[in-house]
């Protein structure tokens, strides 16, 4: 196995850095059912990690232990070198962990543009008082803020629609405009789940290019979730399995597709 | 013609981000308040400025203070009358108490008070949601009128149980008490509905106000974006309370002089204002006004046309009003179930088109 201290370096010539999170022996439970049973893991510096595994494999619910809108039972989470304390989700955005979720989770009220301004909420903090007067502080984040936000949206390509309200828009955009926002925070670790669901070929090649994009340029560390084996294989350096609440596999593409196990639990396997 | 946006360029993000980014809306806005500054305080009198100015004036208030928890914040509230009590019987206090100073303060720390009960009667909010928190915040409602009913601290165990307004004067003009002019009253309502909507404005337009907007749109993907749920609807509750609480302050002071608060405060106001943010529209300030127009105006309107025009009998024409008040309401409802502010926005829409539409 790899070495903790130390990154790899991967296929394509990229540079991978050391644990970014670690997962040590987590275990979830919702009542008597287990939803995650002992499962370790780590995710590195500028990695992109995918978790994949049947339906029900407890994926999301790793996501969400992550993001912290579960506290699991048992286990830790390790964050850059530091134990985390259970968390509530906004206090885990403020460690700069974004996500996008699996049912788009925008703000239908609210024009693109001011849904993608409130993924920098977590860097304004000018006081409600500078606010109500729009004094100093107040505009001039506002329009420092509003600067950042328009080099995300110039990044994915969803300038002509800056002024549309969310509502309007169709899915695939929408997709899009959800990864703006959690961009627009500048998350050290962008946590994506099922980002290519219910997309057509084109809208798939679409977000693969941009979450290379993202990795690429800004360095972002990404785990995602996905079922399209296709795009897991060829976007992501590592893959965990995970099947029935437990890892049953761990490694690079490659090792994942001969792990008997993994084939077993995709497959089925024979009774006899 | 005029109204478009071509030819209008913005070299920035701030110009990009003002208020009226058309330049005729924002000559229209200036002349607005020009006409309402510079011209009304000259040609109006008694009945103009009470039938017509001060309620509509300070029910905006009003309605722009819950617009902002139902509207932009998402949390129903049922307990506006209430809080208004709370703003006028602050003010009573302190105008009591505080002869020497003028009532600008008054008033203003009677929205200060406000907020700071707005806030404790919010804390349910943390917990239930929707219908849940109306029942609680009606509870808010009786427990306040109540409370000012029963306990002779708050009307200066005065023999009827009234509060009535003293006259107190701002730089020397008298704004509250039997001998205040017209335009004095209509003028210092005037600054501070302009005050409350320049500041509802501005921080619904920044960080705060998208963080309300947030809470309200999608409340787990707010608090997943960073948005703490706790000080988001809290510091909802403080600022819309302090709006209606100096509108409850100048119904007392400047428009009634003296109430009952059963009377003044009761369920009805909750509903009357509620009603307006939803006729004028929800999450609008421009709305909030409509809708205050819309109710405060309307019953005028009919009366003078059925009275005075038409010549029927005061008692019938007061029920046919009720009739056709409420029936335009459906009406409006579903026709546009957004409000006035809708309407308004999908005429803008069409206009920056016209006449030319291709």
């Amino acid at each position: 196995m790899l070495d903790a201290s130390e990154g790899y370096v991967t296929p394509d010539g990229r540079q991978i850095g050391g644990v970014m999170m670690e997962m040590r022996n987590i275990t979830l439970r919702f009542g008597g059912v287990v939803a995650i049973k002992d499962i370790s893991f780590d995710i590195r510096e500028g990695e992109i990690r995918a978790i994949i595994g049947p339906n029900g494999a407890g994926k999301s619910s790793m996501l969400n232990v992550i993001s912290g809108f579960y506290n699991p039972q048992e286990g830790e989470v390790w964050f850059r070198g530091a134990k985390r304390p259970p968390m509530k989700p906004f206090q885990v955005a403020r460690q700069g962990i974004a996500r996008t979720f699996q049912n788009i989770a925008l703000f239908e009220g609210m024009t693109v543009l001011d849904n993608v301004m409130t993924g920098r909420l977590t860097q304004m903090r000018s006081s409600i008082w500078a606010q109500a007067l729009w004094w100093g502080s107040a505009e001039r984040e506002e329009t420092e803020n509003r600067a950042h936000v328009e080099r995300v949206i110039d990044f994915l390509e969803i300038q002509s629609i800056r002024k549309t309200p969310v509502g309007r828009l169709p899915y695939g955009l929408k997709k899009r405009v959800e990864l703006a926002r959690a961009l627009a925070a500048e998350p050290k670790l962008l946590l994506l789940d099922e980002p290519m669901a219910g997309m057509n070929v084109e809208e798939k090649e679409d977000m693969s290019r941009f979450i290379l994009d993202v990795n690429d340029e800004f360095g972002t560390t990404i785990a995602l979730i996905e079922h399209d084996m296709g795009v897991v294989m060829d976007l992501s350096d590592r893959v965990v399995v995970m099947d029935y609440g437990k890892k049953i596999g761990d490694g690079t593409p490659d090792e994942v597709r001969k792990n008997q196990a993994v084939i077993d639990a995709y497959l089925g396997v024979a009774h006899d | 013609m005029l109204y478009r946006e071509a030819g209008d360029f913005k070299t920035s993000y701030k110009d990009d981000a003002q208020t009226f980014p058309i330049k005729f809306d924002r000559y229209r806005y200036y002349a607005v308040l020009l006409v309402g500054l510079a011209v009304v305080p000259f040609v109006i009198n008694d009945y103009w400025v009470n039938a017509i100015f001060l309620p509509f004036l300070i029910y905006s208030i009003a309605a722009i203070g819950l617009n902002i928890l139902v509207g932009y914040c998402g949390q129903v509230s049922l307990g506006t009358g209430g809080f208004m009590a709370v703003g006028a019987y602050g003010c009573y206090k302190l105008m009591t108490a505080f002869p020497e100073v003028n009532i600008l303060f008054h008033v203003i720390a009677a929205g200060g008070i406000t907020a700071i009960v707005g806030v404790l009667f919010g804390l349910p909010s943390l917990r239930i949601k929707g219908f849940y928190l109306a029942v609680a915040t009606l509870a808010a409602q009786f427990f306040l009128v109540w409370l000012f009913n029963r306990v002779p601290w708050f009307y200066n165990y005065s023999a009827s149980g009234q509060i009535s307004a003293p006259e107190r004067t701002l730089l020397g003009v008298n704004i509250t008490g039997p001998n205040t002019e017209a335009w004095a009253s209509y003028l210092f309502c005037l600054v501070l509905v302009f005050f409350c909507a320049w500041v509802a404005r501005n921080l619904t337009r920044g960080s705060v106000g998208r963080r309300w907007m947030a809470i309200r749109d999608m409340d787990i993907a707010a608090e997943i974006i960073g948005v703490n749920p706790l000080t988001a609807k809290l510091s909802a509750f403080a600022v819309s309370s302090f709006f209606v609480g100096i509108s409850g302050a100048l119904f007392f002071s400047v428009y009634l002089g003296a109430v009952e608060v059963g009377e003044a405060f009761g369920i009805q106001k909750s509903f009357l204002v509620l009603f307006m943010i939803i006729i004028g529209g929800l999450g609008s300030i421009f709305g909030s006004f409509a809708g205050a127009a819309f109710m405060v105006l309307m019953p005028v309107l009919l009366k003078n046309t059925l009275v005075g025009t038409l010549g029927w009998p005061t008692d019938l024409a007061a029920h046919i009003e009720f009739m056709i008040v409420g029936g335009l309401i459906v009406t409006f409802l579903i026709a546009e179930p957004h409000g006035l502010a809708q309407l308004w926005r999908l005429t803008k829409e069409k206009l920056r088109l016209w006449p030319f539409p291709y």
